[in-house]
């Protein structure tokens, strides 16, 4: 699910790396004031590791297809967030170069949705809010299966979003969405739990490793319970105010409105887009082709739906879903917290 | 792609940084950004766009025949890549068919058009990735983003991924194997295993990170680490940014191909 | 001249887990001498050696390095004197090319770019690989990572020099490159190594440890031809002398 230069404006793109690019800035920043030397010699390693993981397969149970696992979450619960966010921005810039996976442009948007929401969001809030010290493998188990799977429908989304802005894609926003969302919540299924069978074993051999909780694996000394509600309930808004958009009975009528504000001016400032085409076969013969030029007015196009309607079904379906996800997770975050309360 | 293969690659890639060409020559810094220039360049153009974008062909040709890299190599890692993109774009000709051209009755959408300018910009700017790296060092890429403002310890952190890529992919490969021989079918490859597999990688991985730091403090380490400083602007890069830079924005915004379709058609009449 | 002396008191040290891995070591080691360090995989070797570069320090007893005692604070100042250079080069290499590594020691004592320079390149001449200055380590055979790992430590001019297994994954030739190359080093040297040929070659004295304790410290020549202590701590004739020695009836 790694986005491709080829799919991206130049102004999506930008934006993107100047996110990715100010978020390593602010992780060097923070890691320089409270590091352990150690630690450089060991993100290093761990992403070599990660690179090296990633090109071991296994069987996905019930589908015979091979997958491989995506490292993120396992790098936030080693290394704490920041470290975890240059790993992984470090795998991905030797991927981009090295495999070509997206391309340089891309990059810069590949980091952000690969890493800031495993070691931002899925990580602190979700994750550590779960796991305390020796937690029980079916602790471990379900805080890093919603960990990821939450990590991965956000990072799937703003490919979706993304994509959908550039403006290079005539998917339909809610069919692009069924397209993604649900093949990444089962990835984010079965790496969350490959992810805790990994915790679980190694704490077993290497309790160290895992288990360190203070230093820098917290996200900042006294991150308080305030403050984490506050970033749910934001995060919380977030989505909801995204879905909501999508689940709106006329989710086709928004996005041609984005399209429209991003598109227009670009389209009217290049003469005319359509002679450049025909200049490539004017080059191979002589007379000029038989043409017709659509009017003016038809230049915005607008995809002709198949037969069936997709629209209104698909994104009832997929705000169900989604929608579902936030409850649970809300349920879930109440819960810990009054269990946190009681123990006070 | 199966391991051995890839990890053949990466080594491939590497060994061909390693050359020493005109091209491999370049300053870093300069190709790193006369590349993304190009990049922001080719997809800046519009949906419908193919033609215009063929001149920028010159770019990764250049690299690719100045650098002395084999086109096979270049193009098989292109194809491998290539199935997001398409996946993604193939859906255009199918929710976008509004006819916009007919050259010779046939009739073209638009959703045609956009999807093949959507693989000629994959093509443009994939392989202008792998030919950045093609023709230039990784340790020379990590020192030129550290003399852009790149904090250092993301850089040298990089540095150890990159050293130790190889090292780790061997000890992957052999777990591979080892695997390998002692599995049938599907059986054998199951996740529990691979949890297994991966845990003792992980373990082996936090052991030999935590005996380079010892090597490392052996040596006097003391949280400075000193990334040694080679790099030299040339005349020549500056000239060879420049000229690239300017090319891209006038095959930008004046159409050369229209020009020059238009000159042949006036000299065929 | 005592600057260069090695001493260990009644040192004993147990790991986080509880294994005692040396059970009260002593001996003392002067300027100049060559000592083979030798057992089975698990006497205490390695956790020996880690002790005298104090990547670990002894629960008991004293160790001290040219008349400082070995503790959390004076360790910077005897990781000067003692040049390890560990089992696995690998783990000694980490930057991206040899001529990083082999200046990263030079330049953490402060030394200037000029001075650097200089010992890089003579470590690098004394090893044999002046070639592979630009070389990026993973390129690198066993015999030349090995080599470098080597160089790494000599640039640092250490008083003293203690190795973990040198000699494995080498084959022949280069082997026999090391041993030619540490016969010519006149540092104090103390080799731990399976390869009781190489230790006879190279160390006049050698120790042999059996579970965290010293059983026998004397020349290698005697220890070594002892089949009897040396099947005691389960151990063998060195290779080139299984066949020579002729088996006294008892």
């Amino acid at each position: 699910m790694h986005m491709a230069d080829a799919l991206l404006s130049p102004a999506v793109g930008g934006a993107m790396w100047a996110g990715s690019l100010g978020t390593i800035i602010y992780c060097a920043k923070k890691l320089r004031e409270k590091m352990d030397d150690k630690l450089i010699p060991l993100m290093g390693v761990l992403g070599a590791f990660i690179f090296a993981g990633q090109m071991i397969n296994f069987t996905i149970p019930m589908t015979g297809s091979s997958g491989h696992i995506g490292g993120g979450m396992l790098l936030a619960i080693l290394l704490g967030p920041y470290a975890a966010f240059l790993v992984i921005a470090s795998v991905l810039i030797i991927q981009a170069l090295f495999f070509a996976d997206g391309g340089l442009l891309a990059l810069g948007a590949n980091i952000w949705n690969l890493g800031i929401y495993p070691a931002f969001i899925g990580y602190p809030l979700i994750y550590r809010f779960i796991v305390r010290q020796n937690a029980s493998p079916q602790r471990i188990t379900f805080a890093a299966i919603l960990s990821v799977a939450l990590g991965l429908q956000l990072g799937s989304l703003s490919v979706v979003l993304e994509t959908k802005l550039s403006g290079i894609t005539e998917l339909p926003l809610s069919t692009f969405l069924v397209l993604m969302q649900p093949i990444h919540l089962a990835i984010g299924l079965i790496e969350g739990f490959a992810t805790a069978g990994i915790v679980i074993y190694v704490r077993k051999l290497r309790p160290d490793i895992v288990d360190d909780l203070e230093g820098v694996k917290s996200l900042s000394s006294g991150a308080s319970f305030k403050k984490v509600l506050v970033a749910m309930a934001v995060l919380a808004v977030i989505t909801g105010g995204v879905f909501s958009w999508f689940a709106s009975t006329h989710p086709d009528g928004l996005e041609w409105s984005i399209e429209k504000i991003y598109g227009k001016p670009e389209v009217t400032q290049r003469a005319n887009p359509i002679t450049e085409n025909l200049s490539k076969f004017q080059e191979k013969t002589a007379i000029l082709p038989d043409y017709s030029l659509p009017s003016k007015g038809e230049k915005d196009t607008k995809p002709s739906w198949p037969a069936v309607d997709p629209g209104t079904s698909l994104s009832g379906l997929i705000g169900g879903i989604m929608v579902l996800t936030l409850v649970v997770l809300f349920g879930i975050g109440i819960k810990v917290l009054r269990k946190h309360k009681e123990k006070m | 792609m199966t391991f051995d293969l890839e990890f053949f690659n990466l080594g491939y890639l590497d060994t061909l940084s390693n050359k020493d060409t005109l091209v491999h020559r370049i300053d870093p810094r300069i190709k790193i950004i006369v590349s993304f220039i190009f990049i922001l360049f080719v997809v800046s153009f519009q949906k419908y766009q193919i033609s215009s974008l063929m001149p920028f062909f010159l770019y990764p040709v250049f690299l690719l025949t100045a650098g002395d890299i084999p086109f096979k190599a270049i193009a098989k890692k292109v194809i491998v890549v290539s199935p997001f993109a398409l996946f993604i774009g193939i859906f255009n000709p199918i929710f976008d068919t509004n006819v916009i051209l007919t050259p010779f009755g046939i009739p073209v959408s638009g959703g045609w058009l956009s999807f093949f300018s959507i693989i000629i910009k994959f093509v443009l700017t994939v392989s202008t990735a792998i030919l950045l790296i093609a023709v230039t060092s990784f340790p020379g890429i990590c020192e030129a983003l550290e003399r852009m403002k790149v904090p250092k310890i993301f850089v040298i952190q990089l540095l150890f991924l990159y050293r130790y890529l190889f090292v780790l992919l061997d000890e992957a490969l052999r777990m591979v194997r080892a695997r390998e021989a002692r599995s049938f079918g599907s059986r054998g490859k199951e996740i529990r295993t691979f949890i297994r597999l991966i845990s003792v990688l992980l373990i082996r991985s936090v052991e030999r990170a935590e005996r380079i730091y010892r090597a490392m403090l052996s040596r006097g380490f003391r949280g400075e680490i000193r990334v040694l400083r080679r790099l030299h602007l040339r005349y020549f890069d500056i000239v060879f940014a420049a000229v690239s830079i300017t090319m891209f924005y006038i095959l930008r915004n004046y159409d050369a191909v229209d020009l020059i379709g238009a000159t042949l058609n006036r000299l065929l009449r | 001249m005592s600057h260069h002396i090695v001493e260990l008191k009644d040192v004993f040290y147990s790991y986080p887990d509880g294994t005692e891995a040396l059970k009260g070591i002593s001996f003392r080691v002067i300027h100049g001498e060559s000592v083979g360090l030798v057992g089975t995989n698990g006497a205490g070797k390695t956790t020996l050696l880690l002790n005298l570069n104090g990547h670990l320090i002894p629960a008991r007893g004293e160790i001290s390095i040219g008349e400082v005692p070995l503790s959390k604070g004076t360790r910077q100042e005897i990781r000067r004197k003692v040049g390890f250079v560990f089992q696995r080069p690998d783990d000694q290499l980490f930057m991206p090319i040899v001529y990083e590594d082999v200046a990263f020691g030079p330049i953490n004592l402060g030394l200037s770019m000029e001075k650097v320079d200089e010992r890089v390149n003579n470590a690098l001449e004394m090893v044999g690989c002046l070639h592979l200055k630009n070389r990026p380590p993973h390129r690198l055979s066993e015999g030349q990572k090995r080599s470098v790992a080597i160089a790494t430590v000599m640039a640092m001019k250490p008083d003293i020099l203690v190795m973990d297994e040198p000699g494995s994954n080498l084959d022949p030739k280069s082997r026999r490159q090391l041993i030619n190359l540490l016969k010519g080093f006149k540092h104090t040297k103390i080799i731990a190594s399976h390869d009781l040929d190489m230790i006879l070659d190279v160390c006049e004295r050698c120790i042999i440890i059996k579970d965290g304790k010293i059983v026998a410290d004397g020349s290698s020549e005697e220890l070594l031809l002892n089949e009897t202590l040396l099947e005691e701590n389960n151990l063998e004739l060195p290779l080139s002398r299984q066949y020579l020695y002729v088996k006294r009836p008892f």
